[in-house]
């Protein structure tokens, strides 16, 4: 392979043919340039749909109600459903070992008030496990814990653009604000990686909205963070299972879509992985055409070169040149230029890629498309392998004309 | 060094074939300068095909410096050719583009000589057909006689056995045509078996036997006396 005599024919017979080189190479080059930016968009496709889920915790589910639009049980239709403490209660109990994490939401609107600045906002009641469930991020203090909840204690965690509505640069932890006529203590600060509304929440107690918000139990919403050993299937069945459990306590006919459901982000992911399967064979089908094609043409530039060479491989043997010799410098010759071309495309593809960065994001959720070291490395591995067999072939037919034959060739 | 005996060669022409060479029988001693005379389709460069192991012969029996020549591959073909033979042929048949001194030296590369080595001893053959200064230039920056020089010093530059010439002059004229033939006659009167094809009397004349083929077979072989003044029939 490192016969330097062999590479300097090699070397010789490109440049005295430029034009025959650069087609092949062209041709190589392209396939490739193609084949990149087809994954690199792709995975562009697939960051942006992945990123679109960051914000929620993805084995997690809601349950939540409306009003019923059937009757069922000798109950009328158009009966608004009530979530309580106790179907919090029921549904953490039953289903403890496939649950990690669990909360109940309340949700209210108030205005809240910190000396002379106020303005109203949307105010969710949660159990501790919503910190998790919902991604909050705490950078200052703590979230609610178990002691708010048992005591019902008077505290707010605020979301960061409250906090600057309210507070500008100033402290906000420990001080005193008014909600709706009631005095909390701001406990926390947080963020939120789901965008502005998010951080315009602020979260109180389950307990405390109940207590001093009509002294009852309702709830309503339930979010369950189900066990990540679930799969994917396991996940959307338990979700089926407590949606129909529910139905059945709270007298709610089994098809009722509109009076109960369970919106279960198994399904959604599910749904997205789908389609990101049907996505991925249709790059695997284009992708994998694009290189064939790439290897035809490099085929059918190889059988004309084969074929334009014909007269000089008879003369070469006629000197003493060895079949073998005359198929090693072909293929050689043919390899060298598919990697150098294919190593080019790729450099050129990636680097297109590398300029198109996020600049897609809005407008055609393309998120920072690149290809995978592995994928380059295999397109790579597969263009040699072609160069190499797409040289073989007519070479070795070639090497074993009779020379009086080759000789004859023009 | 060349012993032929009933040498038979057909090629299949459609269903039928075509009987080309019907039982030729020749020896050809070391340091002899033969040439082959005949019309086209005599089957003198069938001859020479199969002599220069370009071709394969169907039937009788061929040795080649006392080496019997049967069933070659392609690769044994390649070596003793490269050994044996040098060839000359009407077309030149040079790389195009590789220079006159490249040319040259493939034949060694294929010999498996160094670099440096081929370099000198291919110059040396170039100079010795009085194209030295001519080593750099592409073979279409040649004349023709230049260009079959080159080829010569090529067929020269392993020291083969014999050299095998298939119409040398075939494309050249007159003035050209003789300075070639002086060359091929310096080659053998160093020693080298020289084995012409010519359809011309002017060259035949010049090589020390005549060997005259006619549809197929050997009608007359006799010795030029008037170049052969040592050896007498």
């Amino acid at each position: 392979m490192f016969d330097l005599d062999r590479w300097r024919e090699i070397f010789q017979s490109i440049n005295k043919n430029k034009l025959r080189s650069i087609m092949s190479g062209f041709t190589v080059a392209f396939a490739i340039l193609l084949f990149t930016l087809l994954f690199g968009v792709v995975s562009g496709l697939k960051n942006t749909f992945e990123g679109a889920f960051v914000d929620n915790a993805v084995n997690s589910m809601f349950v939540r109600v409306w009003k019923t639009t059937k009757p069922f049980n000798g109950l009328q239709s158009g009966r608004r459903i009530q979530l309580k403490n106790p179907d919090y209660d029921y549904i953490a109990e039953k289903y403890d070992s496939k649950i990690d994490l669990m909360t109940a939401r309340i949700f209210k609107n108030f205005s809240i008030s910190y000396k002379n600045k106020q303005d109203n906002y949307s105010i969710t009641a949660v159990h501790p496990d919503h910190q998790f469930l919902e991604k909050t991020i705490i950078t200052e203090g703590r979230y609610i814990n178990q002691l708010d909840i048992n005591e019902s204690s008077k505290v707010i965690v605020i979301g960061r653009l409250v906090k600057s509505d309210l507070f500008g640069q100033k402290p906000a932890l420990g001080k005193r604000v008014n909600v709706g006529g009631i005095s909390y203590k701001v406990i926390g600060v947080f963020s939120d990686d789901g965008g502005d509304n998010e951080e315009r929440i602020s979260y109180i107690p389950v307990t405390t909205a109940q207590k001093l918000y009509g002294n009852n139990d309702y709830l309503n919403q339930i979010r369950i963070g189900y066990n990540e050993d679930l799969n994917l299937d396991e996940a959307i069945a338990f979700g089926k299972l407590v949606e129909r459990d529910m139905r059945s306590k709270l007298d709610i006919h089994p098809d009722d879509q509109s009076a109960l459901s369970v919106r279960n982000m198994a399904e959604v992911s599910k749904g997205v992985d789908v389609f990101m399967i049907a996505l991925f064979f249709i790059v695997i089908f284009i992708g994998s055409g694009t290189l064939i094609a790439g290897i035809i043409g490099i085929s059918n530039i190889m059988i004309f070169v084969i074929k334009e060479r014909t007269k000089e491989f008879g003369i070469r043997k006629a000197l003493g040149a060895k079949p073998s010799s005359i198929v090693g410098m072909v293929v050689q010759e043919s390899v060298l230029i598919t990697t150098i071309a294919g190593y080019l495309g790729l450099t050129l593809g990636t680097y297109v890629l590398s300029l198109i960065g996020n600049s897609l994001e809005k407008d055609y959720f393309i998120k920072d498309p690149s290809v995978s070291q592995g994928l380059v490395v295999g397109a790579t591995f597969v263009l040699i392998i072609s160069g190499l067999i797409a040289a073989l072939v007519p070479a070795r037919k070639a090497s074993q004309i009779k020379p009086v034959v080759a000789l004859r060739a023009d | 060094m060349i012993r032929i005996n009933n040498l038979h060669k057909s090629y299949p022409i459609g269903k039928d074939s075509l009987h080309v060479l019907k039982g030729i029988d020749l020896h050809i001693k070391e340091g002899e300068f033969v040439s082959i005379m005949g019309s086209s389709g005599s089957g003198k460069s069938t001859l020479l095909n199969i002599v220069g192991l370009l071709d394969e012969h169907d039937e009788g029996d061929y040795f080649l410096n006392g080496q019997e020549i049967k069933n070659l591959n392609e690769k044994k073909g390649a070596v003793l050719r490269n050994k044996f033979l040098g060839f000359v042929f009407q077309s030149f048949n040079l790389i195009s583009y590789k220079t006159a001194l490249e040319n040259v030296s493939l034949p060694l590369y294929y010999k498996g000589v160094s670099r440096k080595e081929r370099q000198k001893i291919a110059l040396d053959y170039l100079d010795k057909v009085g194209l030295k200064d001519w080593a750099s230039h592409l073979p279409n920056e040649l004349s023709g006689g230049q260009k079959q020089r080159v080829a010569i010093a090529r067929a020269l530059v392993t020291q083969p056995k014999v050299v095998l010439a298939d119409e040398p002059t075939g494309a050249l004229d007159s003035t050209t045509t003789d300075s070639v033939m002086d060359l091929l006659k310096d080659i053998n009167n160093e020693g080298m078996t020289v084995f012409v094809i010519t359809h011309e009397e002017e060259v035949a004349d010049q090589t020390k036997r005549i060997v005259r083929l006619k549809d197929g077979i050997i009608i007359s072989d006799t010795i030029n006396i008037q170049r052969n003044p040592v050896k007498t029939v």
